[in-house]
């Protein structure tokens, strides 16, 4: 990356759009991420409320909780960048319609947390989209063991990928790893968007 | 004859499905992404779906937890 091209990089990423599926401790935390880097518009789904036991790893604040997480996630991007452009849909994606919302955006961000959904929602992405990029992860619970995690790239799904990490009904989560695997995948995702023009 | 499953080079059975494969390769996770060639293959055809020759392979599974 060469430094007479930060303009034009900053021009790409402001009419870049990323969709974002889940707004938890994946979502939330790579969503912020992205609106920080200049992302000009984010297409966000949750269906939930804010819980407290969310504020261990996700974006939001004590006084926000009982709060539609697609509400709360508005209100703390916009404090960062008001000028970004937001499509928020309080809604539960369900089985067969799960791609509808992100047929328009650049590259999609699976941020899910159940495992049976998350296979649901890649499938439905790679069958109904198969030219967009989607980045997925999987393993994110648990402390330390940072070098364990590693991409792993099958065409045009990428997966933020710890094989040897416990289900979240078994292990605990913690904001350090998950805030991780968030801008993990944050990070491929400006990756696709401007490494064909910029490198890598 | 041979295929390639996650980067491990095994031996091509005739008529095998993937659901077979999976147990051959003992990956006992419920929920899993499987590529053959690239192509995405939906759990609902892990039964019938029989592997090709020569084809490589990716399975990876997904873990609760965001």
């Amino acid at each position: 990356m060469k430094k007479n091209n930060f303009n034009e990089i900053k021009k790409v990423l402001a009419n870049s759009s990323i969709g974002i599926a889940g707004l938890g401790g994946l979502g939330s935390n790579a969503a912020v991420s992205l609106a920080r880097a200049g992302v000009g518009r984010l297409v966000l789904i949750d269906f939930d409320i804010i819980e407290e036991e969310n504020l261990n790893r996700q974006y939001y604040f004590f006084d926000q909780i009982g709060k539609r997480k697609v509400e709360a996630i508005e209100d703390n991007i916009k404090r960062i960048n008001p000028e970004i452009k937001l499509d928020l849909h309080n809604i539960k994606l369900e089985k067969g319609f799960m791609s509808k919302l992100f047929s328009d955006v650049d590259v999609i961000i699976e941020a899910l947390d159940d495992a049976k959904i998350k296979t649901e929602f890649i499938e439905e992405i790679l069958l109904n989209l198969p030219s967009k990029s989607i980045v997925a992860a999987s393993g994110v619970t648990g402390y330390g063991n940072s070098e364990r995690i590693k991409t792993r790239k099958l065409g045009n799904l990428y997966l933020c990928y710890d094989d040897k990490a416990l289900s979240s009904e078994d292990d605990m989560l913690f904001a350090p790893r998950v805030c991780l695997i968030a801008n993990w995948q944050a990070n491929i995702a400006i990756e696709i968007l401007l490494g064909e023009k910029f490198g890598h | 004859m041979g295929i390639e499953v996650n980067g491990r080079k095994i031996d091509w059975i005739e008529n095998e499905s993937v659901s077979k494969l999976l147990k051959r390769m003992k990956y006992t996770f419920p929920l899993v992404v499987v590529k053959i060639n690239k192509d995405i293959v939906l759990r609902s055809e892990f039964n019938n779906k029989i592997i090709p020759d020569n084809s490589k392979i990716d399975v990876v599974h997904m873990i609760s937890g965001g």
